[in-house]
C-alpha cells in the first residue's frame, strides 16, 4: 500500500492530469487575472497614487481571487460519478486525500501566480527582477497557507448547496493573516526597505502556515463524514 | 452454510432526525449472495455505504472474515469492492487511466498491467484508451465492475447496478454477477428490481423503513416472495 505522501502524489497526479485535459479552471483563472490587472491599471490615477504604493494590494487581491476559482474544482472533480466513494474505499488514509488535493492545488495556484506575476509587472511597470528572490519567498509562504486552508474548506463547501459561493464566504476571513502579511512584505520589497522590517511579517506567514497545515491534517478526516 | 465471511449485527445509522438503517443484522458465507429489496427511501443505499465503510454506523458491528470493519483499517477496506449505478470513475480519464489510478492506490504490483488485464477480462481491451465519459452506459458499467474487482475483493457490494442499462448490457452484467458467485465472492446487491435480484441471490431480504422485514435463504417460490414483498412494502 502506498505511503500517505505516495498516495497523495498519485491523487495529485490524477487531478493535474484531469485539469491538463480540460484546462477549464486554469484558463478561467488566467482570464480573471488578466482582467483584474487590466481594470485596476486603467482605473487608477497615476498622478494621485504611485504604482508601487498600489501594486502590492492589487497583486495579492488578484492572486487570492484567481486561486479561489481553482480551489473550488478540487473536490468538485470527485463528485462526478460519485468518484469520491471509490477514493474513500481505497486503502489510503484521508490524510493522503488531503495531501493529494493540497499538492494539486499548490501546483495549480503556483502556475497561475507564475503567469500572473509577469502580467502584473507589465501592467504596473513594477521592476520585479531585483526583488524576485524575496518575492518568490513571500509568494511561496502565503500560497502554502492559502492552499492549506483552501483545500480544507473546499472539502467542506463542496457538499453544501451553492458550493462555489460558499467557499469564498468561508475562506476570506481565514485569508486576513496571510494576505496582510504578504502585502506588508511585498510593499517593503518594492520600497527596498531593509530585511529587518519584513522579518516579523515573514514569521507571521511561516507561523500561519504551520498552524493551518497541522490543523488541516488533524481535522480533514471529519470534513468528509456525512 | 460456509464460515461467515460478512457478519452484520444491530446496524443503526441516522441522518439528523431520520433513521435510515434501524437494527439490521445478517451474516453471509463465502460464495453467498444477498439481494436486498425495498422501495425508494428504505435505506438500502445507506446500508450498502455502511457495509463499504464509507459511512460510520451510529451503532452496531460489521465484521469481515471475523475482523471488525473500521474506517481506519486499510486492510479491511481492501477486501471490499463497490459497484454503484454510477461508475465511481472519472469521465475525463480513459478506462485504462482510471483503472491504473486505482491500481496505484491499491498498491498493485504493476498498475498498468493490472489495469489492462482487468479491461481484457471485462471485454474492453479495444476501449482502453477511450475516455469513460464518452462510452456507452453499458461500457461504463463494465469499466465500473472492472474497477471494483481490480484488487480481487472477497466482498462485492452492488447498488442498483442495472439502472440505465439496455437489455443487452443488463444480460452481460448478469453474466458477470453470476461469475462473482462462482468465484466464491460474497455479494450484497441492493435493488428494487425483483427479477434481477432473485436471479442472482442465494439469500433475500426485504428492507422497509430502515429495517429488515424479512431475511433468509431464497426459496424456489418467486411468486410467494413477490406477495410477501408487496405486503411488506404496503404495510411499511
Amino acid at each position: 500500500m502506498a505511503s500517505a505522501l505516495g498516495a497523495g502524489l498519485i491523487i495529485a497526479g490524477k487531478d493535474l492530469k484531469l485539469e491538463l485535459r480540460s484546462r477549464t479552471a486554469f484558463l478561467s483563472s488566467l482570464a480573471f487575472t488578466a482582467l483584474v490587472l487590466a481594470i485596476f491599471n486603467f482605473a487608477r490615477d497615476p498622478t494621485l497614487i504611485s504604482a508601487t504604493d498600489l501594486a502590492p494590494g492589487i497583486l495579492w487581491i488578484t492572486f487570492s481571487f484567481a486561486g479561489l476559482l481553482g480551489l473550488n474544482r478540487a473536490f468538485a472533480l470527485e463528485l462526478e460519478n460519485r468518484a469520491l466513494e471509490a477514493l474513500l474505499l481505497a486503502p489510503v488514509s484521508r490524510t493522503s486525500i488531503y495531501l493529494g488535493k493540497a499538492i494539486a492545488n499548490l501546483v495549480f495556484v503556483g502556475l497561475v501566480e507564475g503567469v500572473a506575476l509577469p502580467l502584473f509587472a507589465i501592467f504596473f511597470n513594477v521592476p520585479i527582477l531585483p526583488v524576485l528572490g524575496g518575492l518568490t519567498l513571500v509568494i511561496a509562504l502565503a500560497t502554502i497557507g492559502f492552499v492549506a486552508v483552501g483545500t480544507l474548506l473546499s472539502a467542506i463547501a463542496v457538499s453544501t448547496r451553492f458550493a462555489e459561493l460558499m467557499l469564498p464566504v468561508l475562506m476570506l476571513p481565514f485569508l486576513v493573516p496571510p494576505i496582510t502579511g504578504a502585502v506588508q512584505v511585498t510593499s517593503r520589497l518594492f520600497a527596498a526597505r531593509p530585511f529587518a522590517e519584513m522579518a516579523p511579517w515573514l514569521k507571521l506567514l511561516a507561523g500561519y502556515d504551520i498552524v493551518v497545515v497541522v490543523t488541516a491534517l488533524l481535522i480533514f478526516e471529519f470534513t468528509l463524514d456525512q | 452454510m460456509s464460515a461467515p465471511s460478512l457478519v452484520v449485527e444491530g446496524l443503526v445509522r441516522g441522518f439528523g432526525h431520520v433513521r435510515a438503517v434501524r437494527g439490521v443484522s445478517f451474516s453471509l458465507g463465502r460464495g453467498e449472495a444477498l439481494a436486498v429489496f425495498g422501495p425508494n427511501g428504505a435505506g438500502k443505499t445507506t446500508l450498502l455505504r455502511l457495509l463499504a465503510g464509507i459511512l460510520r454506523p451510529d451503532r452496531g458491528d460489521i465484521r469481515i472474515g471475523g475482523l471488525p470493519l473500521v474506517r481506519e483499517s486499510a486492510g479491511q477496506r481492501r477486501r471490499i469492492g463497490l459497484i454503484g449505478h454510477q461508475t465511481l470513475c472519472y469521465d475525463g480519464l480513459s478506462a485504462a487511466e482510471n483503472l491504473e489510478f486505482f491500481a496505484r492506490l491499491y498498491g498493485l504490483g504493476d498498475p498498468r498491467v493490472a489495469a489492462l488485464k482487468a479491461l481484457e477480462e471485462a471485454g474492453l481491451s479495444d476501449r482502453a484508451a477511450i475516455r469513460v465519459g464518452t462510452m456507452s452506459r453499458g461500457q461504463q458499467q463494465r469499466v465500473a465492475i472492472a474497477r471494483a474487482l481490480l484488487h480481487d475483493p472477497e466482498i462485492v457490494l452492488l447498488d442498483e447496478p442495472f439502472t440505465g442499462l439496455d437489455q443487452h448490457a443488463a444480460a452481460a452484467l448478469r453474466g458477470q454477477l453470476g461469475r462473482l458467485r462462482r468465484e466464491m465472492r460474497t455479494v450484497v446487491l441492493v435493488t428494487h428490481n425483483l427479477d434481477e435480484g432473485l436471479e442472482l441471490a442465494s439469500h433475500v431480504a426485504i428492507q422497509v423503513a430502515g429495517r429488515f422485514a424479512e431475511f433468509g435463504p431464497r426459496s424456489g417460490d418467486a411468486a410467494a416472495f413477490r406477495t410477501r414483498y408487496a405486503e411488506a412494502t404496503a404495510n411499511g
